[in-house]
């Protein structure tokens, strides 16, 4: 799939707004992730960059393979991300992960069968005041119990 | 009692938007500053004894000091990589009050001689971020950023960067690597960032808060600042408190401040019943506190590196008598076993393999001697890397062990957790 006109402008702009070219390549990898439908960057997807930013393409990748935050394996419409770290696991973080993959039927970091959900345990999200927290695709959602967090997802 | 610079106004929604922070008191410590000399300025923060508040607390004056006189064109990074498990202060700054960031880069812009400064801000602050960028554009519009900035014929460009889930990026050259469209692994110093950093170029790293201070030290002057806090530590510090308490928050207090007071009065102290076991002062990487060790801890740098641990980002973990200290520990391992970059054999091992040991333990297939070999491990560990990361994961590792042995020891015998109900079939 080739980048549509907006990402192919956005990756050009980018190109010129910082010192190097190079800096460009985080950003741009988020656009590209966005734009895919599986929510993730594809090596076709780092080929199409690395022409376009004139970047060998191991420099993607060691950027694309280094950050947790671009996937590299399809992810659901709703990723919902657990914090199960220190604060987050003192209050029912863990407990929360686990319940939501039961609920949905879906391991982690696997996607749902009706492609809706991926379910990730993650490090801490700096929300530790309002344990327990999940981030879902860009949004935090805060205080949670587990019945909480399913209802959440089920009504989005 | 909490002593409010920073925070403030963060009740207030308007202090959200120029119009608001300036009906507040907003960038006119901005003007105070055009009027003095840059050096002057430096001499300023030095005097205040404003200290790194990202977790290092390395003087702020000391470190603008370093850079060189080349006539390079210079840098200006924020850190806003918040990361340090237990950690949530900055976010809320940059949330409730992002001008008052802006103006704290915008005046040690100035002092340094930078014209140009990123935010390097995490990836997954997607909410901080945009209400950053609605900032910065209203600070360009109303001619507090760019070309002249108020007539002072100052010029200072500021962009946000968003790293993309690497906590390592909050290591300032890790963040400089990261800026640079590069792995966010660490390197090697000297040369410090001062002289060699973003793009080879003198590059100054501060936290969000430590910016924010140095506002406040223009507008109070030197003395003023210094007036809260200790003779070492001065002013005041955003403690991010979680963990067991009955209301875990974002808290400005002086440094300096009792332990048990910032639990007991701010944090409204623990849940009925419960018992104070322990407490992580500084972040998750600081050894952690015994109840005992915290009666008389107080907050500021040399009273916790007394006590062997440290302020940290000023993350405080407070841990009641419900928690399991192998389990805490384990949890703790896997995130620095997790954020190692892997550059330095000492961290990409020994994060492991104290990860792999605990984890062991965790599971009751744990041996005796198992305890005195997370002791060696970390050994190995401390001191023999690129970056603070390795010891990061060591100090933690040696003080729960050290401390709290005989759960570590109960597990090992019985195969189960001393403390009743806290682990189970966790994952």
């Amino acid at each position: 799939m080739a980048f549509s006109q907006e990402t192919i402008e956005f990756i050009k702009k980018e190109c010129q707004r910082y010192e190097t070219r190079r800096s460009a390549i985080l950003p741009c990898l988020y656009r590209a992730q966005k734009e895919d439908p599986n929510n993730q960057v594809t090596p076709e997807a780092v080929a199409e960059m690395a022409t376009l930013m004139e970047l060998p393409e191991v420099q993607i990748n060691e950027v694309l393979h280094f950050y947790t935050m671009y996937n590299k394996k399809p992810v659901g419409k709703l990723h919902v991300q657990v914090c199960t770290n220190i604060s987050c696991s003192m209050n029912g973080g863990r407990e929360m992960a686990e319940h939501l993959c039961k609920e949905f039927n879906v391991n982690y970091e696997e996607v749902s069968s009706d492609g809706r959900y991926t379910i990730s345990r993650v490090e801490c999200l700096g929300s530790c005041d309002t344990a327990p927290m999940m981030q879902v695709n860009d949004k935090y959602h805060e205080n949670l119990t587990k019945e909480e967090a399913v209802k959440l997802l089920k009504d989005m | 009692m909490e002593i409010k610079l920073l925070s403030e106004h963060y009740d207030k929604p308007e202090f959200q938007g120029l119009d608001g922070y300036k009906k507040l008191g907003g960038y006119e410590p901005l003007k105070k500053a055009f009027q003095m000399q840059p050096k002057a300025i430096i001499e300023m923060v030095k005097e205040s004894g404003l200290r790194g508040r990202g977790g290092a607390g390395f003087p702020t004056g000391v470190k603008w000091g370093f850079l060189p006189d080349n006539g390079e064109p210079r840098y200006l990074l924020c850190n806003a990589d918040e990361g340090e498990p237990g950690t949530f202060k900055d976010r809320l700054m940059m949330e409730r009050a992002p001008h008052q960031l802006i103006e704290g880069m915008i005046i040690s812009a100035f002092a340094v001689g930078s014209h140009k400064g990123y935010i390097y801000i995490r990836g997954e602050y997607n909410e901080p971020t945009a209400i950053l960028q609605k900032a910065i554009a209203e600070a360009y519009d109303a001619g507090l950023l760019g070309k002249n900035i108020l007539g002072s014929g100052f010029d200072f460009d500021l962009d946000v960067y968003q790293g993309a889930g690497a906590y390592i990026c909050g290591e300032e050259t890790g963040m400089i690597s990261s800026l640079e469209g590069k792995k966010g692994q660490p390197k090697l110093k000297p040369p410090f960032p001062a002289v060699q950093g973003y793009l080879g170029k003198p590059t100054i790293v501060n936290n969000v808060e430590t910016l924010a201070a140095v506002k406040y030290i223009i507008r109070d002057g030197a003395d003023g600042y210094r007036k809260h806090g200790t003779e070492k530590s001065a002013g005041t510090k955003l403690f991010s408190v979680s963990g067991n308490v009955m209301k875990p928050g974002t808290y400005e207090v002086p440094l300096g401040y009792k332990l048990m007071d910032l639990i007991n009065i701010e944090c409204g102290g623990l849940k009925p019943g419960r018992k104070l076991k322990a407490v992580i002062p500084g972040g998750s990487s600081a050894p952690v506190l015994t109840a005992a060790e915290c009666a008389d801890a107080t907050m500021d740098y040399e009273n916790l590196a007394q006590k062997g641990t440290m302020l940290g980002s000023g993350a405080v973990i407070i841990i009641d008598d419900t928690n399991c200290m192998v389990d805490m520990l384990k949890v703790i391992l896997h995130f620095y076993h997790h954020e190692s970059c892997g550059q330095c054999t000492p961290c990409r091992e020994g994060t492991g393999w104290l990860h792999k040991i605990v984890s062991s333990i965790y599971s009751g297939t744990g041996r005796l001697q198992d305890i005195d070999l997370i002791q060696q491990v970390a050994d190995h560990m401390a001191g023999k890397t690129i970056c603070a990361l390795s010891d990061a994961a060591a100090m933690p590792a040696v003080s729960f062990v050290q401390k709290f042995r005989s759960e570590f020891e109960f597990y090992v015998r019985e195969g189960r957790s001393k403390v009743k109900g806290a682990v189970d079939a966790q994952v």
